[in-house]
């Protein structure tokens, strides 16, 4: 048998679409999971990443948050959280937070740092303030390193946001998990193509995105650089953080 | 009138940049800080905006001392150019002119109305306005950083070698641009090189400084050449060899000068 003819099939087939557990919702909600997450750990590490890329202290911080928080296997820590916080959904979403949060960290922190020394004193100089240079030179200049730190972690939390049906009933980890259980691998690869889908339709948005945020005055810059030499690929702007996705 | 009153700054790494210096920029008059790197001229600049603040002694603008004033609003009232122009690539010439008038507050029509008329005075075509910094030459983004500069009207101008990184034809044309608009405006120019025949040539005040960020000598660049303080400054200028040290030579019955090297400098006026 064609595991994945079984796959397109149990997609296609008409009796998933309708229901409470079909194929909409589950995309739902696991869009809407997905992005409580990406929401919640933004809310933490982007402004985290800021300060220290703005201020130069506590570098040390990032390379040992992350580093740390990207050794912790997600599964393990859902399944410590699962079994204190009992089943529902704060499980996994404390589990996904703690995934998501290093790659938005690192992120905000390299976008920051990457914005030349030279520009920030000259706007110290003519008498910006802080959150001047911060809200007018930083975040603009840095906004593609930092879109592609959340780019990154938008694609782990997606393709992990799997294990939530472990303790809850949502999202599309749920056929996945059934489909384990009563051996129908049709309904678990149907699932798993959905993430999969998924994840590069959201990865493809927001490759887009972050084509879209690079200044103009620096895109003329790039554009001039890219014809005079062909040859090299494109700048570390426009390039996802590339990092393992660990379960 | 800006006055340093023993002024020393160590950085918090032990490095003395600038050691008791004393001396008075006078108003409406162009003074150059010259020195080697590591001569604390460019700390001694930034020390007048509060970019860096002394350790000892006191810089007085106009008999105030600075470190009284509020750094944002002293450096909003003090032009600054430097190096590579330090304009903001993300936005557009007559944005980058008008930045530092619309955080004071000016509305954006007026803002780019004066900036307009600021890349006039900078001899910059009108039409660049719309072009971001990155689509400039180098020349031209350097007249753009003055044009910035002198965007809130400030009675000083600090310009750290900011016609270092031109080339040579470019820099002469940038010399005799601020010259000319020094001419006009009679600002309070404070301006670093590590170019004395530069100093020379702009300064109406010549400060020659020396490693440790020590003064060795303060004076017009007439007096300098006819009296060098010791021998360092007398090495540094030059004055006693190569280009500085000129002679008459009579070729076809014209006088001609020559340097120490034999190579003409240039026809004796009679």
């Amino acid at each position: 048998m064609n595991l994945v003819a079984g796959g397109i099939a149990w997609i296609l087939d008409p009796a998933n679409w309708q229901g409470a557990g079909s194929i909409p919702v589950r995309i739902g909600q696991h869009l809407l999971l997905s992005l409580v997450v990406l929401a919640i750990a933004s809310a933490i590490a982007l402004p985290a990443g800021a300060v220290i890329g703005h201020t130069g202290r506590g570098k040390q911080l990032v390379v040992m948050v992350s580093g740390g928080l990207r050794a912790l296997p997600t599964l393990g820590v859902l399944t410590l959280f699962g079994l204190w916080l009992g089943i529902g959904l704060a499980a996994p979403v404390i589990s996904l937070v703690i995934l998501a949060v290093p790659p938005l960290l690192a992120g905000a922190y390299a976008g920051f740092e990457a914005v030349d020394r030279r520009t920030i004193d000259a706007a110290r100089a003519m008498g910006m303030r802080e959150r001047e240079i911060v809200g007018g030179v930083e975040l603009p200049l840095g906004l593609p390193i930092i879109v592609g730190g959340v780019r990154s972690a938008a694609l782990q939390i997606i393709a992990t946001a799997t294990l939530a049906a472990y303790v809850a009933d949502v999202g599309l980890g749920r056929p996945i998990f059934q489909g384990l259980k009563t051996r129908d691998y049709g309904e678990m690869l149907g699932g798993s193509i959905l993430v999969i889908l998924l994840a590069l339709l959201v990865d493809g948005a927001f490759a887009l995105a972050q084509r879209l945020v690079v200044p103009a005055g620096v895109r003329a810059t790039r554009t001039r650089e890219l014809r005079s030499r062909p040859a090299r690929p494109r700048t570390a702007v426009g390039r996802p953080i590339h990092e393992g996705n660990r379960q | 009138m800006i006055e340093f009153r023993g002024v020393s700054k160590r950085f918090p790494d032990g490095t003395l940049a600038v050691s008791g210096v004393d001396i008075v920029i006078p108003p409406r008059k162009t003074t150059v800080l010259v020195g080697s790197s590591g001569s604390g001229k460019t700390t001694l600049l930034r020390m007048i905006n509060r970019m860096v603040d002394a350790t000892d002694g006191q810089v007085l603008i106009d008999g105030t001392d600075v470190s009284t004033l509020e750094p944002v609003a002293l450096r909003r009232s003090i032009g600054y150019v430097m190096q590579n122009s330090g304009l903001l690539p993300h936005r557009k010439v007559i944005d980058n002119v008008a930045t530092v008038p619309m955080l004071r507050g000016v509305r954006k029509r007026e803002a780019h109305a004066a900036a307009l008329e600021l890349l006039d005075t900078v001899g910059l075509d009108r039409s660049l306005a719309g072009k971001y910094p990155s689509q400039l030459s180098g020349g031209q983004q350097q007249r753009v950083g003055v044009a910035r500069g002198l965007a809130v009207d400030p009675n000083i101008l600090l310009m750290d070698e900011p016609f270092g990184a031109v080339d040579p034809i470019v820099r002469s044309e940038l010399q005799q641009e601020l010259l000319r608009l020094q001419g006009e405006l009679g600002k309070t120019v404070v301006f670093v090189t590590h170019d004395i025949d530069e100093a020379f040539l702009l300064g109406d005040q010549v400060v020659i400084m020396q490693q440790g960020g020590r003064i060795s000598q303060a004076a017009s660049p007439a007096e300098i050449l006819a009296n060098p303080a010791d021998d360092f400054v007398a090495d540094f200028v030059g004055a006693d060899r190569g280009k500085r040290l000129l002679h008459l030579r009579e070729v076809d019955g014209r006088q001609l000068v020559v340097d120490d090297d034999g190579r003409a400098a240039g026809v004796l006026a009679s």
